[in-house]
């Protein structure tokens, strides 16, 4: 069954058009990687499912509802959290306090909400560091913070923007276990990544966009066969 | 119960202060200090911690102010009744001033606020037939000749206050108050409603004002709009409060307030500094933003320190 559709979803920002006609669906329960060279529209696609731009043209469904109107607030009560790519941790609170302000979302009492927030802290391993402020976190536990504070929304639809980047190779296999922990809570995960061997181990299928169209879509073998595939990322290469 | 006890000293204090031949002229200052500590809990609740900095806060001062000295002037009611109607008038304001202002972020914020504020006093001075204009509102007689009772009655309404805004910054309004300032877009990607948070601080901030405005209508007397909408001694003031004493902080307002009020006079009997003390205000600031940011209370640490050091260079 289909948690996510995007219909024919086109975004243009005046003469650009950063989406063009993307159309595709998320399954319950799945991991889908989204991948695509810079500047492909991912990180604009994450923009339009999480509300904060409406499609030019085309719609969003969650649950067979129409989404693509509503906003970002709306969105994530209906149940999808979001990270950002460059980390947004709420600088001048610590680590528990940054949860539980999302934790909040589905309770107003705060004993039960702080409770949603350490579970959620214990799940992710930020459980000691949780009285640090967040703007003295490394880098590696801010990304974690990230999907700490998504997954207090208790959300069925998690979208992980390059949870992966910048760290090294240990936080990186620590960030799989965790990802694949939280598939296994029944939460479906969309991540956008660059790291070809997350991708690769981590999704049941993938989409890849360049220059805002969908080129390819299918498992991680079929998509590494594939040459329009490797044509985007090879041309990316020569570019550069 | 350690730490309610030097809280409990100090209300027994506060409570019998009147009572111990403290001049009327010491009385007004208090009475000016705890005014001004409770628009600074106010604004620290819209400014210190949801981030929206409101440079209009004489906007829900004056038309607090108003409303009591026009149910008097035009009504025949006593001009206490402002205090309970206020908060409804001065809400609705909040939410006309939120729907146009909180649309825009920063220092937008700040600009739109500012102009609020003065379109608010020259309105006040052109409504001649409302507000009498420029000719103010003077009540023919106050309630009590006295300080006490007025003393009395607002250090309740700042207790209450402080009380409200505590309860309100540890609830979920408060980590959400918090979220927003520290970043708008991923407070809304955490499902918060950022727009309706905002409205809900601006609103609150807004009520408490327009009820210190109101109960200065009946402790003064007289209100004028040059006076009620003043924006150096209530927009720009009630900041300066907030700054000195420590943004973001339960405190800071109080301490602020004191300090603001007291420098003030202190100024102003001087007759060779009396003319300056806006600059002097002004140089204060620079001192506070580069030296203790976060202000008396939230600096503490650090203020220690430096006069430590200072004091005895070991």
């Amino acid at each position: 069954m289909s948690l996510l559709e995007i219909k024919d979803v086109s975004k243009r920002f005046g003469g650009l058009s950063a989406l063009s006609n993307v159309s595709y669906f998320v399954d319950k329960g799945e991991i889908l990687g989204l991948i695509g060279p810079n500047g492909a529209g991912k990180t604009t696609l994450f923009n339009v499912v999480n509300g904060f731009y409406p499609p030019t043209k085309g719609e969003v469904f969650f649950k067979k509802e129409k989404i693509s109107h509503l906003k970002p607030h709306q969105i994530c009560k209906l149940g999808i959290g979001r990270t950002f790519q460059v980390v947004r941790p709420l600088r001048r609170m610590t680590a528990l306090d940054n949860v539980i302000a999302s934790s909040f979302l589905h309770t107003k009492d705060k004993v039960k909400a702080e409770e949603i927030a350490l579970e959620a802290l214990r799940f992710t391993g930020l459980y000691e560091d949780r009285n640090v402020l967040s703007k003295g976190l490394p880098l590696g536990k801010r990304k974690k913070l990230e999907i700490t504070r998504a997954l207090a929304t208790q959300p069925e639809l998690l979208l992980l923007d390059e949870s992966f980047a910048g760290l090294n190779p240990s936080e990186q296999n620590e960030l799989i276990d965790i990802i694949r922990q939280i598939r296994a809570k029944g939460i479906t995960i969309m991540v956008i990544e660059h790291h070809m061997k997350v991708i690769m181990s981590l999704s049941d299928r993938v989409v890849v966009l360049n220059y805002g169209e969908k080129i390819a879509e299918g498992t991680p073998k079929e998509i590494g066969s594939n040459p329009l595939v490797i044509e985007a990322y090879l041309g990316e290469a020569e570019s550069a | 119960m350690k730490k309610s006890l030097p809280i409990l000293i100090l209300l027994i204090l506060l409570a019998v202060l009147p009572h111990i031949g403290v001049s009327s002229y010491i009385m007004h200052i208090l009475v000016l200090v705890i005014i001004y500590s409770m628009i600074g809990m106010a604004w620290n609740l819209l400014g210190g911690f949801c981030g929206q900095v409101s440079f209009g806060h004489a906007a829900y001062f004056g038309v607090g102010a108003y409303t009591a000295g026009i149910l008097y002037s035009k009504l025949g009611l006593s001009a206490w009744w402002g205090l309970p109607l206020s908060i409804i008038v001065v809400t609705a304001l909040s939410l006309l001033i939120g729907s146009i202002c909180l649309r825009l972020r920063g220092p937008y914020f700040a600009l739109g606020t500012l102009a609020m504020g003065e379109v608010l006093r020259v309105t006040a001075e052109n409504l001649v037939k409302f507000t009498g204009g420029d000719v103010g509102i003077l009540l023919r007689e106050r309630t009590w000749v006295g300080k006490t009772w007025y003393y009395y009655i607002i250090l309740l309404l700042a207790i209450g206050t402080y009380l409200l805004v505590k309860k309100v910054i540890e609830s979920k309004l408060g980590y959400y108050f918090v979220a927003i300032r520290e970043d708008q877009d991923a407070a809304e990607s955490m499902g918060i409603d950022t727009t309706l948070y905002k409205t809900i601080a601006l609103c609150l901030s807004g009520a408490i004002t327009g009820m210190a405005g109101a109960f200065y209508t009946n402790y003064m007397g007289y209100i004028d709009p040059k006076v009620v909408f003043n924006l150096h001694d209530i927009s720009i003031v009630t900041i300066m409060v907030v700054m000195v004493g420590g943004v973001a902080t339960y405190w800071g307002p109080t301490i602020g307030a004191i300090i603001m009020v007291f420098l003030a006079e202190i100024i102003r009997s001087n007759p060779g500094l009396g003319a300056a003390h806006q600059t002097l205000f002004g140089i204060l600031l620079i001192f506070i933003i580069i030296f203790l940011p976060n202000g008396i209370v939230g600096d503490f640490p650090k203020l220690r320190r430096l006069l430590r050091l200072g004091g005895t260079p070991t």
